[in-house]
C-alpha cells in the first residue's frame, strides 16, 4: 500500500472534495464577512457603502440580539438536558430483556426520521393547539382550562418539540453504547457486592461517558441552527420571545432586507459555533487515534 | 526454481531506519525462516521481496533476474498472511480460484487445480463455503491453497499461525512443513516463535533492529550463537547468563550456559540454589533457582528429579557446553 | 440481576418499554389517524378510531399537487446524495487505503465546514442563487444539499473503509489483480454495504433538510419541507387534510429509516460509537 504509485494516486482521489468543500467554506464566509461591514439593504442595492463596525454595533445595541442569544442557548441547554437524561433512562429500559424489543426500538427511533416542519405542525395542530390538541383534550377531560401553550410558553413549547425529534437520536445512541458493556464487568461488579445504583455510577455512567459526549456534542451543532421548528410554530414571536440567534439572522435579511446586518450576525454565530467546534474536534479527534 | 539473492537491500520510513543494509541468499527449495522480536524488521523484509513496499536502496533478485522495480504479481511469489487475508465475499472454491482467474486461466483448468489443491488441504468438502463458516485452521488451509495453485517460484509466510490456538499450532507447523518437503519450493516464513522457527527451519536468519544478527541452521545457532542476542533468543528455555567472577574465571565477560546443560544433584555441585518455583511439565521439570552470588538461574532437569518450592539443589555446568561471551557481547571462539 | 432473568422482572420491563414507546410514538400515530378522519372528525375531540376515509389523501393530490413536491423530494433528496458519493468515494477510499501524516487533519478539517452555522453564509448564499438563476431550481437545491453532506458522507464512507483490512488489497495484488481488477473483484464488493448504508442515511438527511430547501425553494422545485411548511399559517380548519399531507411526506423516509436504524448510529457519529 506504500509504494509510491499508489501515494500520488490517493493524493488525485482527494482532490476533489477538498477543492469543493474548500470553495465551499472560503467563498461564502469571505462574502459574509465582507458584507458584515457594509451598509447594504436589499431594498436599495444601488447604494452600497462601508459602514465599519456599525453592523455589529447595531446587532450589539439590539436588545432582540440578546433577547436571541439566550434563546439560542435556552433551546441547546434544554433539548440537552431532556435528550441525555431521558435518552439514559429509556436506553437502560431497552438494555432489559423484554418482549417485542424490535418493535419498541422502531417506535422510539421514529420520530428521528420526521421533517422538522412535519414535527412542528404536528406538534402545534394535534398535540398542543389550544383548542383541539390533544393535550387540551385531556385538560378538558380532568376539568382545566386548556393552555395555549404557543402564547404562554413559546420557548418551552420549542424546546418539547425538538427533544421530541432528538430524544431518539440520543436514545440509540447510548443505547448501542450500553450494549457495547461488558458483561463480566457487570457480573465482576455484582460480585464485589455494588448494587444496581452502584454500578449505574460507577460503571455503567463512566462507560457511557463517551456516548454522552458525542451526543451532546453533535446535537449542539444542529440544535444551534433551529429553524423550521420555529419557522412553523411560533415565527419567532409573540415579539423575540421564541427568537434564536438563527432565526433572527433570517428575519433580518430575509425580512429586514438588512444584507449588512444579518452578515454580521451570521459572523458572530460562526464565532459561536467555532466554540462549540473547537470541543467537538477535540473529542471526535481522539477517537480516530484508535 | 527460486532463489533470491538481497544485496545491500534497505528500508527508511520517514527518520526510521528499519533496514540499515542487508546482505542475504536463499537457495532454491530451502525453507528459510526470520525469526526476531516484534519491531525487529522482519516482516517489513517479508513485504520488500513481496513487492508490498518499496524499497528505499540495494537489490532484490530472484532467480537472477533483477525484481526490485517489479509489481509484485510479476515476482512469482505467492504470500500467506497473518490475517489469511480471504475475500469474506468469495466462497472457497473462489478464493483459491482468483490467483488463476487473474492470470487469465481458461475455467476447466482452473477447476482442475483448485479441486486438487483442495484435495492436498483436506479441503473438498468446504470448497462452497464462504470464509466467515471455517474455523482458524481451514481459513489458513484456503490462504495456502490459494497460495499454493500458483505454483510460485517461491512462498512467503507473515506469522501464518499466530491467529490459531496452541493445539491447531502445532499441527499446522507440521502441515506446512509436510507440504515443503512434497512441494520442494523455496519458502519464506516470518514468526517471532523461535519454537517455530527451530522445528521448521532448514536456515534460520536472526534479525534485532533490522540487523541480520546470524543466519544457519536450526542445530548451529543452538550449538554456537554468535552473540548474545542470538544465544538468548534461540532455545528455550532461555540460556542463563552469568557475569562477574564465574565469568571472568572463564576469561569471558560474561558465560552462558543453557538449563539442559547443568548437572543437578540434592548434595555437591559448583553452585547452590533455592527452588522458587518449579515448573513440572512431566517429561522435564524446570527450576526457577536462586543461586547464591550469581542469581536466578534456569535449570532443566528430568521429570523424575523431584525438587520443589524451598528445596535445595546444587548445580554444575557442563564446561564443554559453556558459552563465553566478551564486552562486545560476541562470542569467544573455540 | 440474576441470570436467569425472572419472568416477573421482563414483563415489568416490558410495560414500561411499551408505554414509553407508544408516547414517544403517539403524535405520528394521532397524525395517521386524523389523516382517515373527516375534517369534522379530526376537530371533534380526542378519537382514536377514525372513520377510515381516504378522501384527504385523494384531496391533498388533487387540490395541492402533492405528486409534485414529492418528486422534488426524491430527485434532490437522492441526486445530492449520489453526487456526494461520487465525490466521496476516492477521497474516502484514498483516506483510508493510504493514509498520511495530513490523513487526520484532512478529516477533521471537512468536518468542521460542517459546523458552519447555515445562518452565517445564508446572505451570500441566496445572492449568488439570485444571480446564477438558481433560486427555486432543482439543480440549485440538488448541489446545496451535495455541499452540506459532502463532509458527512466522506466521513461515513471513511469509517467503512477503513475497516477493510489492507492485507486483502494486497493480496490481491499478490494473486495478480490489477488496479482495476482490485477494485472490481475485490474492494467494490466489500465496500457496497458500507456504501448502500451511506446512501441511505444520507438520502434521509437529505430529505429531511430544512433550512436551505425552504429558503431557496418558492414553488417550481419546493420540496415536501417546503411544501409542508407553507401549511403552517391554517386558512381554515384542515387538519385531517393536512395530517394526510404530513403522513405522505413522512411515510418513505420513515420506513427507510426503520431499515438503517442500525447504521444510523455510526453514521452520524462519524464511527465514534458502534
Amino acid at each position: 500500500m506504500a509504494t509510491q504509485n499508489t501515494k500520488t494516486l490517493a493524493r488525485l482521489m482527494m482532490a476533489p472534495s477538498v477543492l469543493l468543500l474548500l470553495v465551499w467554506m472560503i467563498v461564502p464566509l469571505a462574502m459574509t464577512l465582507w458584507f458584515s461591514f457594509q451598509n447594504y439593504n436589499l431594498l436599495d442595492p444601488s447604494n452600497v457603502s462601508f459602514t465599519g463596525l456599525f453592523n455589529y454595533q447595531f446587532f450589539y445595541t439590539d436588545r432582540a440580539f440578546f433577547q436571541s442569544i439566550w434563546n439560542t442557548l435556552v433551546i441547546v441547554g434544554g433539548v440537552l438536558l431532556i435528550t441525555v437524561i431521558g435518552g439514559i433512562a429509556i436506553a437502560l429500559l431497552l438494555d432489559q430483556p423484554i418482549f417485542g424489543q424490535g418493535i419498541v426500538r422502531i417506535l422510539i427511533i421514529s420520530p428521528f426520521f420526521v421533517m422538522p416542519p412535519v414535527a412542528a405542525l404536528i406538534w402545534k395542530n394535534m398535540i398542543m393547539h389550544p383548542g383541539y390538541g390533544v393535550l387540551a383534550d385531556i385538560n378538558k377531560f380532568f376539568g382545566f382550562q386548556p393552555v395555549d401553550w404557543f402564547a404562554r410558553y413559546p420557548l418551552f413549547s420549542i424546546v418539547l418539540i425538538v427533544a421530541w425529534q432528538w430524544l431518539p437520536f440520543a436514545t440509540l445512541i447510548l443505547l448501542t453504547a450500553l450494549q457495547s458493556l461488558d458483561g463480566e464487568q457487570k457480573e465482576a461488579a455484582e460480585m464485589d457486592g455494588a448494587n444496581f445504583f452502584n454500578r449505574f455510577i460507577y460503571l455503567v455512567l463512566p462507560h457511557l461517558a463517551r456516548a454522552i459526549t458525542v451526543v451532546i456534542l453533535i446535537q449542539t451543532i444542529f440544535l444551534l441552527g433551529v429553524y423550521a421548528e420555529i419557522l412553523v410554530t411560533t415565527n419567532g414571536g409573540p415579539g423575540y420571545a421564541s427568537t434564536n440567534l438563527a432565526f433572527l439572522i433570517y428575519r433580518t435579511a430575509l425580512l429586514g432586507y438588512d444584507v449588512g446586518g444579518a452578515s454580521a450576525g451570521g459572523i458572530i454565530a460562526v464565532v459561536l459555533a467555532n466554540i462549540v467546534a473547537f470541543f467537538l474536534m477535540r473529542a471526535v479527534g481522539k477517537n480516530l487515534d484508535r | 526454481m527460486g532463489s533470491i539473492t538481497l544485496n545491500k537491500v534497505s528500508k527508511v520510513f520517514g527518520e526510521a531506519k528499519v533496514i540499515p543494509s542487508i546482505d542475504l541468499e536463499i537457495n532454491d527449495g530451502e525453507f528459510v525462516v526470520f525469526v526476531g522480536p516484534s519491531g525487529c524488521g522482519k516482516s517489513t523484509l517479508l513485504r520488500l521481496i513481496a513487492g508490498l513496499e518499496d524499497v528505499s536502496g540495494g537489490k532484490i533478485m530472484i532467480d537472477g533476474k533483477d525484481v526490485t522495480q517489479a509489481a509484485p504479481a510479476a515476482r512469482g511469489l505467492a504470500m500467506v498472511f497473518q490475517s489469511y487475508a480471504l475475500y469474506p465475499h468469495m466462497s472457497v472454491r473462489k478464493n483459491i480460484a482468483f490467483p488463476l482467474k487473474m492470470a487469465r486461466m481458461e475455467q476447466s483448468a482452473i477447476d482442475r487445480k483448485v479441486e486438487a489443491a483442495a484435495k492436498v488441504l483436506n479441503l473438498t468438502d468446504y470448497l462452497e463455503r464462504r470464509p466467515s463458516q471455517l474455523s482458524g485452521g481451514q481459513r489458513q488451509r484456503v490462504a495456502i491453497g490459494r497460495a499454493i495453485v500458483r505454483e510460485p517460484s517461491a512462498f512467503l509466510f507473515d506469522e501464518p499461525l499466530s491467529n490459531l490456538d496452541a493445539a491447531l499450532r502445532g499441527t499446522m507447523r507440521l502441515e506446512i512443513s509436510d507440504l515443503h518437503n512434497q512441494l520442494k519450493t523455496t519458502m519464506i516464513y516470518v514468526t517471532h516463535d523461535q519454537v517455530e522457527a527451530m522445528t521448521m527451519a532448514d536456515k534460520i536468519v536472526v534479525l534485532n533492529r533490522g540487523n541480520i544478527e546470524q543466519v544457519g541452521s536450526p542445530l548451529e545457532l543452538y550449538r554456537s550463537p554468535r552473540n548474545l542476542f542470538v544465544a538468548g533468543f534461540i532455545g528455550s528455555p532461555r540460556m542463563n547468563f552469568v557475569d562477574g567472577a564465574y565469568a571472568q574465571s572463564k576469561n569471558a565477560k560474561t558465560a552462558g550456559i543453557r538449563p539442559e546443560h547443568l548437572g543437578l544433584s540434592k548434595d555437591n555441585g559448583t553452585w547452590r540454589g533455592i527452588v522458587k518455583v518449579a515448573e513440572h511439565l512431566g517429561a522435564d521439570t524446570f527450576l526457577h533457582l536462586d543461586v547464591d552470588g550469581i542469581g536466578p538461574i534456569t535449570a532443566r532437569c528430568d521429570g523424575e528429579f523431584g525438587a520443589y518450592h524451598g528445596d535445595t539443589v546444587y548445580m554444575t555446568p557442563d564446561e564443554s557446553k559453556l558459552h563465553r561471551f566478551d564486552e562486545k557481547g560476541l562470542a569467544i571462539k573455540g | 440481576m440474576a441470570r436467569s432473568v425472572t419472568t416477573r422482572h421482563k414483563v415489568t420491563a416490558t410495560i414500561a418499554a411499551w408505554i414509553v414507546a407508544l408516547i414517544i410514538f403517539f403524535p405520528i400515530l394521532y397524525t395517521i389517524i386524523t389523516s382517515l378522519k373527516t375534517e369534522p372528525e379530526a376537530i371533534a375531540g380526542f378519537s382514536l378510531i377514525p372513520s377510515g376515509t381516504f378522501e384527504n389523501y385523494i384531496t391533498v393530490q388533487t387540490q395541492r399537487d402533492y405528486f409534485k413536491p414529492f418528486m422534488n423530494s426524491v430527485v434532490i433528496s437522492v441526486g445530492s446524495t449520489i453526487l456526494a458519493l461520487i465525490i466521496a468515494i476516492p477521497s474516502a477510499w484514498a483516506m483510508a487505503f493510504s493514509p498520511t501524516r495530513r490523513t487526520k487533519d484532512v478529516l477533521m478539517w471537512m468536518l468542521s465546514t460542517k459546523m458552519m452555522p447555515a445562518v452565517a453564509v445564508l446572505v451570500p448564499i441566496y445572492l449568488m442563487f439570485r444571480d446564477f438563476g438558481l433560486l427555486d431550481s432543482r439543480i440549485g437545491l440538488t448541489v446545496m444539499l451535495t455541499l452540506i453532506n459532502l463532509p458527512i458522507v466522506v466521513w461515513m464512507l471513511y469509517t467503512y473503509f477503513r475497516e477493510i483490512p489492507g492485507e486483502i488489497l494486497e493480496a490481491a495484488r499478490m494473486d495478480g489483480a490489477g488496479l482495476w481488477q482490485e477494485i472490481v473483484y475485490v474492494l467494490t464488493p466489500m465496500a457496497v454495504p458500507g456504501i448502500a448504508s451511506t446512501l441511505l442515511l444520507n438520502i434521509i438527511l437529505a430529505w429531511n433538510e430544512a433550512f436551505w430547501t425552504i429558503r431557496l425553494s418558492t414553488t417550481n422545485a419546493a420540496p415536501l419541507t417546503a411544501f409542508i411548511a407553507s401549511f403552517s399559517s391554517p386558512q381554515g380548519l384542515f387538519w385531517a387534510k393536512l395530517s394526510a399531507a404530513s403522513t405522505m411526506a413522512i411515510a418513505p423516509i420513515l420506513i427507510l429509516g426503520w431499515f438503517s436504524q442500525k447504521q444510523l448510529v455510526r453514521g452520524l457519529t462519524f464511527g465514534a460509537v458502534k
